[in-house]
Parts: structure tokens; C-alpha cells; sequence
């Protein structure tokens, strides 16, 4: 008789810590490359193709990059909410939000010059992403809706305004009728690094703000309070924290931030307002895993999404050079997914195998 | 006319069972006497040793005290018996037969059944339907096949339960015979009880004694789990005493006395009389008019409450779980609404005003429940901070400074013993003893003015017991208004200055301790003091 008994085990080290992660992403590849496999596509050599223009070379390092921006900061916003065990699941639609608003701001606010545009572009877009966030906060602050649902169908009510926008209102003059709205002017357009699509404000917004809200959520009263909160509502309550605030604010920085990401893609990749899916290709949902797999840490979000942003390249590579269906990213990231969670149940307990031997004495 | 049906019809896979044991039949059999013998039990978790070489004996009809302070290893030792932990070295024998038992569901087929500190019930299901559970029944209707069955034993034990009454609907003294019942119905003939007592009145305690004595004159034998000397010696034949995961005495119980097993237990000599000397009374720092304030149902749980508590006082409310003692000390605390009436602190007017603005009148308050009181994910020292972190020096407005609060931790650590392996420790790596230390370290520590202390000594061993109950007293004469919830009658005699009893949610009396007497207060907590 076998029997597989779990027992809690003591909090891994560090180093203990990043073995199961890779582990878990050994598991992750195996079980894609099983797939590969299947396919008819030699894993190795697809592994070889993606890696080499993914992390080998220098387009392949800049896109990669691209792509993992704003992962970053919508990542680096979930784990201010999911610390205070706000399960947000709009960063999705809190991205298409700030992309509206720095389209906006881009298109019609006249003949301002870059330093006065672009800031403000970048305010405006934290403004909208952060008010999408405050609106389920709110309603959960005051009348408990449950903030699953509510950021879920939001994510919707932005991507059909969106194409609200394009098809209606903001259809671009100059576009020939293409749904999608005239080119932001050139002081809207963030600087790039020369030879790559790397807008460098928004890179450097998404180092720092990893780095603020890592020293927000360990060094600050306000962090305390979100991790009292997170940790154990009742004590929060206990301890004269308000749970109000903690909420409000927790969203409104996850909000701001994936707001910030729209504003980049907007400002530094598309210089216009078009179809929310080629906007965003998910970033909101992805930035999800990106979040957990850095068990949400904020400074770990950086490495997690430049992998996840690698995954994303990866998959173009797939389509392009390889001829595989869209399909294999979305494996590859369940993959993922599944081998964090079973990474994450690794480092909690102990998983003991135990084989009857009938004892002969 | 009533269906006899066979108890062991009840049991599954008893079958199974006889043939685990021809297995080891050919194992020499051990002295009859014993229907349990545990020899040699090691159990680590982690570094800590909880069982270390121990040697636990159980005769067949008897009542066996295992007695021991916090984490000295007797509930693991029994949840080893009971099959929810493997023990890392040692052997079981039940009847004389080396056994392994590798989970309750062994344990039980082996006719052992425990009855755990915390009740493993269906609140909103019907006794019966409760009782239902883990027998072997028809499909249909099982709960009614069950009921004939438990009168027969209810009779014969004297265990009265309604059984078509949810489960919801009982006192915590009747959820406890239940979970007897429902060890008795799987056909258990070894009974441990954890901490039984911690949960029930004066009244339900004679009960339970009642009927374990009439259980073990029928053959069944029974641990009885405790860190409560009176009751070992009330209860009792014999006792085995363990104290830091070590068997330190076995013993007849008739052979001994409450100060020899407290010495044995802690280690030392132990004080059991507290001087409490006379304290300068001043003006009412905690005031309480009329309120009255709804309970989770919704239902009215305090009803028309009015008193006064003055710096240097222990008021002491003493009654029965949930009659509305919860409920009144959150409504002071700032956690729940007040319907009407009015709350003072240091004459302001807090009522209806929020926790933060409590805490800030300087309010230290022990809630009841100890998962209220800490973040299992946060530090030690964050947890000892957790009412303080916005003041001076351990924030400015901004920023927590972790050098003032990690220093200031430090010393509460030695000041009240609190065992960790730093103050950066996760708070969920302590022992719920160390946990309630935590606690009290947090909320006794500051200059408050008024400490609200519901069941401060709750599961805490005698020697922390003796300490809790001397700091109160001592802030006491620091001239703190001091309210004392507790169910612990011997506490609340012990400690308090003035004593009201609280019954379905209003206060029946108001006694000076001088003239208050464990009978007096044991009848007012029942109402029948009211009714008469």
C-alpha cells in the first residue's frame, strides 16, 4: 500500500526558495516539450531557436525587455493588493484605462512640449487606471461586493470602451477609416533606446516603482497596515486599522500603476489607440502569474516578468520560425502556472511517500 | 417498540481490523493489565523535542490524568494515540498487541476516540445527523437508524442530549457530550478528553465527572488531559505528569497531593494564594450606561448593561460562554456598533466611535478569541507593535523605524518569557501559550488606563497563570481600571475587586468579592438566582 502524506516543514531558505522555482520551470519546460513533442517539433532544437532569440541575441534581449515593461508594473501593482489579500483581477482593464487616458491627453491637450506632454500623460493614465481600481475597491470597502467579480467584468466594460472609442468618437480623421484613432503628436512619443523599441521613461518607471513599492510595503506604516490587513483581518480591525483605507489605496496603487502601463504602450510602442487585444495581449491577466511567481515580492517582479516577457517572444517564435499555433504560449504559461502552484505546495510541506513493508520478525 | 441493533453494526470495517492484528499476533503479548502502553514515544517537530522517551500506561476502567503545563507534550502524545502524528521512535500496544496506528481511522477501529479541545461538529446538521456521521448506516434516512441506537447508550451512560436539536442551538457543554457520544458510538472503549474542562461551567463540570465516572465504572478507560491540579485530584485514580516532553511522575492519585503534582508539573514551588493588597480607588475610568448592543444573529446579546470600573479596581464579570459577555467587551473595544446606551472612557464618550479612538484613550484590551489578536505571517516584533506602530520612535509619520522596534521587542521577549527564536520570528512558529504571551505582553506592557482582560489565563500553564494574575494585580495598584472577563471562577474570586454576573445578556447581580462565593455565583450564572 502506498500512501502520500503531506506535513507542514519549516519556511525554505532562500536558496532552497530558488531551487523549486527552477525546478518548477524544468517541470514547466518538460511538460510543454512533451507537448512539442507530440507535435512533431523536436523540443530541443525549438528550445535552442526560442533561447537564442529570446535571451541570445540583441533584438532578441530588447524585445523580450519590451514586452516584460508592462508586466512589470502591472505585476509590481498586484502585489500591493494581493498583500492585503485584495484578489484584483483588473489589471487587464486598469491597463486599458491609462492607455485611453494618455491617448486623450496625447491627441487633445493642444501643442504642449514633450516635458510638460509626457508627464502628464503619464499622470493622467495613473489617474484612470487608479479610479478603475478605486471603483471595485469601493464597493467593497462599503458594501462588501466581492472584488473578484467586480474587477473581472470591468476588464470587459474597458475593452468595449476601447472599441467604443476607435469605431466611435476617436476615430482617427487621417486613417482612412481603420478603426483606430490619428497618431499621437511627436512630443507625445517617449525616447527610445536607439535601435530597440525600449521607451526608456517607462522602463525606468517600472524599475522604480518596484523599488518604492518594495520599500512602501516593508519600511512604511502603510505597509504595515496592508500586511496587518492582508494577514489577518480581524487583527486589523482589532488594531484600530482602517480597513477602508487599506483597500481604497491598496487599488488605487494597482490600478495607478497598470495605468502606467497602458500609458507606455500607448506613448512608446503604438502612438495610437487601437484594438484593445493589440494593445494589451493580456498583459493584465499574465502579470498575474508574474505577481505570485515572485511570490509576491515587488523587487522579484523585475526577473519574473522579463521571463514571462520572454515566454511572450517566445511565442512570436514559435508562430514565426517554428510555424506553431498561438496555442503553445498559452500551454507554455499554463504549464508555468501549474508548476508554480505545485512549487509553492513543495515549499510548504513535506510530501512523504510512505510503502508498507509488513514487518517479519 | 424499538429496533436492538448491535453497536458493532455501527462500526466499519471491523473485519479489517481482526485481521491488521493476526498480522502481529506472533508478537509476544504484553501484561494484560494495560489496554494501552506506549513505550519509549519520541516525537520532534523540527528542533523541538515534544515527546522525549515517554512511557504512558493505561488500565483497563480507570481515569487516568495526564497532567502537564503548556507544550510539555500531552496533546501531541495523545494525538500520537489517537493516530495524527507518527511517532519518530517507540512502540503501541492496545490489548496487549504491538499496533501502528496511522490515522484516527486506525485508532478508531482499535476502539480509541478522542474528544479534541476544539469540537470537529456540523453546526448547522441535527445531533443525530451529526452523530450519523462515520458510522456505518443505511443509506436513507441514516439519522433516524442512529437515534434508537444512542438512547440506549444515553441511558446507560446518563449522557442527555436532544438529539433532533442542531447542532448550533447547544451550549458548549452539550457539543461535548456529543463528540462522547459520537467517540462511544464508534464503538470507543478508550476515551481521551483534552482539556475538557477549559470550556465548561462549574455546573457542566460536575456533570462531565458524572458521567466519566459512571463511563469508567462500565469498563471504558479514560485519559483525561489537563494542566488543572483540582481536577486531577478530584477526578482521577491515577496520574502520569509530564513536563517538558518528559515523564516526571506516575502516580496514585490517592497517594498524592495538589502540591507535590505542582511542584512536579512546573518544576518549583508554586504560590497558589495571590496577596492582593488594599489599592487607592479613583474617579471611573471605564463607564458603561444602558447598552445595549446586538449579537451576530442579530439577535439583542446585551441587554440594559450599566457599570463603572475605577482606576485601581478589578471589576470582574463572571457567566457562561455567550451571554453576551463578547459582545460587550467589542462594543467597548470600538469592534461593534452599539444599538443604544452609552460607553465612557476617562469620561469621553467613545461610544460608537471606532477601535482606533478607543485604542488611542489608552484601552489595552485581551480579546477571547487569541486568533483576534496577532498576524500569524507577521514578525514577533511587528505583532508587538501592532497597536503602537504610528508612534514614537517606531514610526515618524511615514516610515517604521525596525532598529526601536525590534529593541523594544527585544525586551518584551525577556520581560514576559515570551519563547522564540528571535523577534524576527514569524509569530505562527509559537506555541499558543507563547502566542497568548505575546498578547498579554503587548497589551499589559503600556501605560494604558483601562485593560479589558477576557479569559487572560486561558490555557496558559500554572506557572504563567500565577504570573498573568500578579501583573494584573499589580497594574491594579498602578491605579488601572481593570475589567476581568472569565468563565474561571477561582480567577475571578481571586482577582476582583467587585463581581457581577452576566445571564442572557444582562448583568443578574453585583456582589463585593468579600460577600461573593463560588456557590452564589455558580447559581446566578445558571439565572436561577434571577428567577427566584
Amino acid at each position: 500500500m502506498i500512501e502520500i502524506k503531506l506535513e507542514k516543514r519549516p519556511p525554505p531558505s532562500k536558496i532552497e526558495a530558488l531551487i523549486y522555482s527552477k525546478i518548477s520551470v524544468a517541470f514547466a519546460l518538460f511538460v510543454s516539450g512533451v507537448i512539442l513533442k507530440v507535435y512533431g517539433v523536436d523540443p530541443v532544437e525549438a528550445y535552442k531557436i526560442i533561447a537564442f532569440n529570446v535571451f541570445g541575441s540583441i533584438p532578441g534581449i530588447s524585445e523580450t525587455i519590451v514586452k516584460s515593461i508592462p508586466l512589470a508594473l502591472c505585476g509590481v501593482g498586484l502585489t500591493v493588493a494581493y498583500r492585503a489579500k485584495i484578489w484584483n483581477i483588473g489589471a487587464e482593464g486598469q491597463l486599458l484605462l491609462g492607455a485611453i487616458a494618455a491617448t486623450g491627453v496625447a491627441l487633445f491637450t493642444g501643442d504642449l512640449p514633450p516635458y510638460l506632454l509626457v508627464p502628464l500623460m503619464f499622470l493622467a493614465g495613473f489617474a484612470a487606471g487608479a479610479m478603475w481600481g478605486a471603483i471595485p475597491a469601493f464597493l467593497k470597502a462599503f458594501f462588501n461586493v466581492n472584488e473578484v467579480i467586480v474587477t473581472t467584468m470591468m476588464n470587459y466594460i474597458a475593452i468595449e470602451l476601447v472599441r467604443y472609442l476607435i469605431y466611435g468618437p476617436w476615430r482617427g480623421s487621417k486613417e482612412w477609416g481603420y478603426p483606430i484613432t490619428d497618431e499621437i503628436p511627436d512630443a507625445a512619443k517617449l525616447i527610445c533606446i536607439p535601435g530597440t523599441r525600449i521607451h526608456i521613461a517607462t522602463l525606468i518607471l517600472a524599475i522604480a516603482s518596484s523599488i518604492l513599492v518594495y520599500i512602501l510595503i516593508t519600511r512604511t506604516t502603510f505597509g504595515f497596515e496592508i500586511r496587518v490587513a492582508g494577514g489577518n483581518p480581524e487583527a486589523a480591525k482589532y488594531a484600530g486599522i482602517s480597513y477602508v483605507k487599506v483597500v481604497l489605496l491598496s487599488m488605487i496603487i494597482s490600478g495607478g500603476l497598470a495605468g502606467l502601463a497602458g500609458t507606455g504602450e500607448i506613448a512608446g510602442i503604438h502612438y495610437r489607440l487601437r484594438y484593445p487585444e493589440s494593445i494589451s495581449m493580456g498583459y493584465g491577466f499574465t502579470a498575474i502569474i508574474v505577481a505570485w511567481l515572485a511570490r509576491l515580492n515587488p523587487i522579484l517582479v523585475i526577473v519574473t516578468s522579463l521571463f514571462f516577457g520572454g515566454l511572450l517572444v517566445g511565442g512570436y517564435v514559435m508562430k514565426m520560425m517554428l510555424g506553431l499555433p498561438v496555442a503553445m504560449v498559452n500551454i507554455f504559461n499554463g504549464a508555468t502556472l501549474l508548476s508554480v502552484l505545485l512549487c509553492e505546495l513543495m515549499l510548504q510541506y513535506k510530501v512523504k511517500l510512505k510503502i508498507e513493508r509488513r514487518k517479519l520478525t | 417498540m424499538e429496533a436492538k441493533i448491535p453497536l458493532s453494526h455501527f462500526i466499519s470495517g471491523e473485519n479489517k481490523l481482526s485481521l491488521n492484528l493476526n498480522q502481529h499476533s506472533h508478537q509476544a503479548i504484553r501484561n494484560e493489565e494495560y489496554v494501552v502502553e506506549m513505550r519509549g514515544i519520541v516525537k520532534r517537530f523540527l528542533d523541538v523535542i515534544a515527546n522525549d522517551h515517554v512511557d504512558f500506561k493505561l488500565k483497563k476502567g480507570e481515569i487516568h490524568a495526564l497532567l502537564g503545563e503548556n507544550g510539555a507534550g500531552k496533546t501531541t502524545l495523545m494525538n500520537i494515540l489517537y493516530g495524527i502524528y507518527m511517532p519518530d521512535e517507540g512502540e503501541i500496544y492496545v490489548d496487549g498487541k504491538l499496533v501502528e496506528i496511522r490515522s484516527p481511522r486506525d485508532a478508531i477501529k482499535l476502539g480509541i476516540g478522542m474528544v479534541h479541545q476544539h469540537f470537529m461538529l456540523v453546526e448547522t446538521l441535527s445531533v443525530a445527523e451529526n452523530l450519523a456521521m462515520g458510522l456505518k448506516t443505511s443509506f436513507l434516512n441514516p439519522a433516524e437508524e442512529v437515534k434508537l441506537k444512542v438512547k440506549d447508550v444515553m441511558e446507560k451512560y446518563g449522557l442527555k442530549v436532544n438529539l433532533d436539536a442542531k447542532v448550533w442551538q447547544l451550549s458548549t457543554g452539550e457539543k461535548q457530550r456529543i463528540e462522547i457520544l459520537k467517540a462511544i458510538c464508534r464503538g470507543a472503549k478508550i476515551l481521551i478528553l483534552d482539556e475538557p474542562t477549559s470550556v465548561l461551567t462549574p455546573g457542566e463540570v460536575r456533570e462531565l465527572f458524572k458521567f466519566l465516572r459512571r463511563m469508567a465504572s462500565e469498563g471504558k478507560s479514560i485519559v483525561f488531559v489537563t494542566h488543572k491540579l483540582k481536577e486531577v485530584m478530584e477526578i482521577s485514580d491515577r496520574v502520569t505528569v509530564l513536563r517538558k516532553g518528559k515523564v516526571v511522575g506516575v502516580m496514585e492519585t490517592s497517594k498524592t497531593n495538589e502540591y507535590e503534582l505542582a511542584k512536579l508539573m512546573v518544576g518549583r514551588e508554586v504560590v497558589f494564594e495571590l496577596e492582593k493588597a488594599p489599592s487607592k480607588l479613583t474617579d471611573p475610568q471605564l463607564k458603561v450606561e444602558k447598552l445595549n448592543v446586538l449579537g451576530d444573529r442579530g439577535q439583542l446579546a446585551v441587554k440594559d448593561v450599566s457599570f463603572e470600573v475605577r482606576g485601581g479596581e478589578i471589576y470582574g464579570i463572571a457567566g457562561v460562554a455567550g451571554n453576551g459577555q463578547r459582545e460587550l467587551v467589542e462594543a467597548i473595544a470600538g469592534l461593534r456598533k452599539v444599538v443604544s446606551g452609552k460607553i465612557y472612557i476617562g469620561g469621553v464618550d467613545v461610544t460608537n466611535s471606532g477601535p482606533s479612538s478607543v485604542i488611542k484613550l489608552g484601552v489595552a484590551f485581551i480579546p477571547e478569541d487569541r486568533k483576534m489578536g496577532f498576524v500569524p505571517n507577521m514578525s514577533v516584533a511587528e505583532n508587538l507593535v501592532l497597536k503602537k506602530y504610528r508612534e514614537n520612535p517606531f514610526s515618524n509619520r511615514f516610515f517604521l523605524n525596525y532598529d526601536a522596534i525590534e529593541g523594544y521587542a527585544k525586551k518584551l521577549i525577556e520581560e514576559y518569557k515570551i519563547a522564540t527564536p528571535s523577534e524576527k520570528a514569524l509569530a505562527k512558529l509559537l506555541s499558543g501559550g507563547n502566542i497568548q504571551r505575546l498578547i498579554l505582553a503587548r497589551e499589559l506592557s503600556s501605560g494604558s488606563e483601562v485593560i479589558i482582560a477576557v479569559h487572560p489565563t486561558y490555557g496558559l500553564d500554572v506557572g504563567s497563570t500565577e504570573y498573568v494574575r500578579r501583573l494584573l494585580l499589580k497594574r491594579r495598584s498602578e491605579g488601572v481600571a481593570i475589567l476581568l472577563i472569565s468563565e474561571d471562577l477561582d480567577e475571578i474570586l481571586s482577582l476582583s475587586d467587585r463581581i457581577a454576573v452576566m445571564f442572557e445578556g444582562r448583568i443578574v447581580g453585583e456582589l463585593p468579592c468579600e460577600k461573593a462565593d463560588i456557590e452564589t455565583l455558580g447559581l446566578m450564572m445558571s439565572g436561577a438566582y434571577e428567577r427566584r
